[in-house]
């Protein structure tokens, strides 16, 4: 898996503040990369530092292995998350304004525009002024201006935001798709739920240092805890007396026909010694292994970066 | 096309389409052709004629009250409180009471009206009463007033430069005054107009929050100096637009009613120039003043270095505006809206205002030490240096001048960038001084 972003060792300090502490990762082509962390963890300013809009204290950023230059803009897109467009300007020509400036051609900037226009169905908005679109409308013309110039490597900040749940799913295939045509996506969110959905890699920053990175699917299964879900009926006896000491069960419910349990087994133990010890006691219907979420990944790291400081 | 090229693009068309520029754009050579024509047009009108009752308890005036075009005198027959009470009913604009005096020539007299009576009946009045007066004075020491008026003279200061090569010119310095201190202001304007616009766009580009995503494809410093220039053109259109539209409609009125004006009015003011003149009794000397003084304001036109005026007017124009226009834009960052830019707007304005204030100053004493120190100092050079040229100035002065200005405009745009580029990403800080000055250091 060939890197195409390379973060080693980067510093920054503003005046009375680092906001960025010796944090290195590795961002994999082709992949969606999850950017997370808490507010003001430093999430923002490192991706300023990918866009140079800012430039690090000590440190190296690497793009396709070699140091990054002026010139590298031109193949990044950039959607921040605080993100606006002039008001008094037509969607049109501020539209093409926005293309030029990422370097392409008056004719290229035309041609990409109509087709992307024409497939989120908004053709008849280019004579309009900005100040007259909602500003779900608005978000639209942002992300269509964030991936014209067609770059390798994409930046969305809380891209979701402002979105009504169908725009979402449109914007959702829309970077998939971007995806499978070979860009690379970073993805800064505080949306858990969306991170596990979209993203390969994940990064999370808290309190200016990188806490966690790694396969979303492979941090997953570090953090899991041999937690399963049986759904089962006609129970006969009680089920802490079944597992009789070897699992301990956490939750029982009843929903509909069926009733559930989460029991988390001790480790010597697979899920079929667990299915071994219940099934002459209950009709099970399913059994599934229960994941940590992302959600849940992300608040215990915190919680352990702020004990370890502490 | 080039990323600058792009936002200067923008920036100009953006603000020539508004519809506040083309209004401002159309009204402005109205308006200035208006201070030129209305007056002239104003002029033209019949004045009401104002007649004034006379009580001359003296005798020795009321035949020498000469009714003239706007002004005529009445003797008036009843006694003073009478007439008062009469005024409006005869149709008088004022009674005028020339009381007897115990002295041998009265030297006093009353005016009432209803209103603040004008400065012409005035004047008049006190033209026609001091000439009758010192007459009589004279006469009464024994001197023939005939001698009085040929003895009179009036001083002719023809005012002659020697410049390096020895050549003479004569000069004028009103005319040297008019035209520092127009251009002086012009700049002036400029500066304030149109600086503040560009601090208006940044602040703007700032709030609607599209400043990153501009940023992610240009450099800020390019954003910056982009804006800067862009409302520079945009200024440049305005005025060029102004000053040709102002000159077209002002050239045609006067093709067009030349006629009738020169005709009447000049044979009207000749007139009422005649009776003043008449009445102070030395016309001819001052018929031959007015020819006089027009041959030195013709030669003295022609001794002012207009390529050298109009040379360095473009280079403080422009110069100035730049220097200014990107302090303007380092205040537009700094700052969440146009509410606060108080603060900051002090150490700018400041200087601007000063150097019109002092522009009477550096009037009266074109080379004195204010005028020099001023002309140097690159944020007040602008206008000063500018009030400063007409009058001609040394080389090394307008060497220094400039130089200290381009100087400056270097300084002023490396400090602004430095806080533009964190400015622009800040929000919901209150910034002070101190925090500016942080921004400056930051590498």
């Amino acid at each position: 898996m060939k890197p195409i972003f390379d973060i080693r060792n980067i510093n920054k300090q503003f005046a009375n503040h680092k906001a960025l502490d010796d944090v290195s990762f590795v961002v994999p082509e082709n992949s969606i990369f999850g950017l997370l962390g808490p507010n003001g963890a430093g999430k923002t300013t490192l991706i300023r530092l990918i866009n140079q809009i800012t430039a690090p204290d000590s440190g190296e950023l690497l793009f396709h292995s070699r140091p990054l230059n002026r010139k590298d803009i031109e193949n990044i897109g950039y959607l921040p998350e605080e993100r606006g467009l002039y008001k008094k300007m037509k969607v049109g020509e501020q539209a093409m304004y926005l293309a030029r400036l990422k370097g392409l051609s008056k004719h290229d900037a035309q041609q990409k525009l109509r087709t992307w226009f024409d497939k989120f169905d908004i053709s008849a908005w280019w004579d309009k002024k900005v100040e007259e679109l909602s500003k779900g409308m608005q978000q639209k013309i942002q992300f269509i201006v964030t991936v014209l110039h067609e770059p390798e490597l994409l930046i969305f900040d809380e891209p979701f935001s402002g979105f009504d749940p169908i725009n979402v799913n449109l914007l959702k295939d829309e970077i998939l798709k971007l995806r499978n045509q070979g860009a690379t996506i970073i993805f800064s969110t505080h949306n858990m739920a969306s991170v596990e959905e979209l993203c390969d890699h994940i990064a999370l920053i808290d309190n200016s240092r990188k806490i966690l990175d790694g396969k979303v699917k492979d941090i997953r299964d570090k953090y899991k805890d041999n937690v399963y879900e049986v759904a089962f009926r006609n129970l006969k006896g009680d089920i802490e007396g079944i597992l009789n000491g070897d699992c301990s069960l956490l939750k029982t419910g009843k929903k509909e026909d069926y009733q559930f349990a989460s029991i988390r087994i001790k480790n010597h133990l697979g899920p079929n010694e667990l299915i071994g010890k219940l099934l002459p006691h209950m009709e099970i219907h399913s059994i599934n292994e229960i994941l940590p979420t992302m959600n849940d990944i992300f608040i215990s790291s915190v919680e352990e970066n702020k004990n370890r400081l502490t | 096309m080039n990323k600058i090229g792009l936002i200067i693009k923008r920036e100009y068309l953006t603000r020539v389409k508004k519809r506040s520029f083309i209004i401002m754009t159309i009204i402005g050579p109205v308006l200035m052709a208006a201070i030129f024509i209305v007056p002239v047009y104003i002029a033209q009108l019949e004045g009401e004629m104002k007649i004034i009752g006379v009580i001359d308890e003296t005798g020795l005036f009321m035949d020498k009250f000469n009714s003239g075009d706007q002004v005529s005198f009445i003797k008036v027959e009843e006694p003073l409180e009478q007439a008062k009470a009469n005024m409006d009913k005869n149709g008088f604009y004022a009674i005028l009471h020339i009381p007897r005096s115990e002295l041998n020539v009265p030297e006093s007299a009353i005016l009432y009206s209803s209103g603040q009576p004008n400065i012409i009946v005035k004047g008049v009045i006190e033209n026609t009463m001091r000439n009758e007066v010192e007459s009589l004075k004279l006469s009464a020491s024994g001197v023939d007033p005939s001698v009085l008026k040929s003895i009179r003279t009036k001083i002719n200061l023809l005012t002659i430069k020697i410049n390096e090569g020895g050549d003479e010119e004569k000069t004028s310095t009103e005319l040297s005054m008019a035209l520092g201190f127009i251009s002086g202001f012009l700049i002036y304007i400029f500066i304030f107009m149109y600086g503040a616009q560009v601090m208006r766009g940044v602040i703007e580009e700032k709030t609607s929050r599209i400043i990153e995503v501009i940023i992610s494809s240009v450099k800020p410093f390019q954003l910056m100096m982009g804006k800067i220039v862009g409302v520079a053109l945009v200024g440049l259109t305005q005025f060029t637009v102004w000053i040709i539209a102002t000159l077209i409609l002002v050239s045609s009125f006067m093709a067009v009613f030349s006629d009738e004006i020169s005709g009447h009015e000049i044979s009207k003011m000749k007139m009422q120039n005649e009776t003043i003149l008449q009445q102070n009794g030395n016309m001819e000397d001052n018929a031959e003043n007015v020819n006089q003084s027009i041959v030195t304001i013709y030669e003295s036109i022609q001794s002012i270095n207009f390529g050298l005026v109009a040379g360095s007017f473009l280079f403080f124009f422009i110069g100035g505006y730049l220097l200014y226009g990107a302090l303007f834009a380092a205040i537009g960052s700094a700052v969440d809206g146009e509410t606060d830019t108080q603060q900051f707007m002090i150490p700018i304005t400041v200087p601007l205002i000063l150097s019109i204030a002092l522009s009477q100053f550096v009037i009266q004493n074109p080379d004195g030490p204010a005028a020099f120190w001023f002309s140097i100092f690159p944020l007040t050079s602008p206008v000063i240096m500018m009030i400063r040229i007409p009058f001609g100035v040394p080389f090394l002065d307008l060497f220094l001048s400039v130089l200290f200005l381009i100087l400056g405009f270097f300084g002023a745009t490396w400090l602004a960038a430095k806080i533009y580029r964190t400015g622009i990403l800040m929000y919901g800080k209150k910034v002070n001084y101190r925090e500016l000055w942080k921004w400056i250091r930051y590498k």
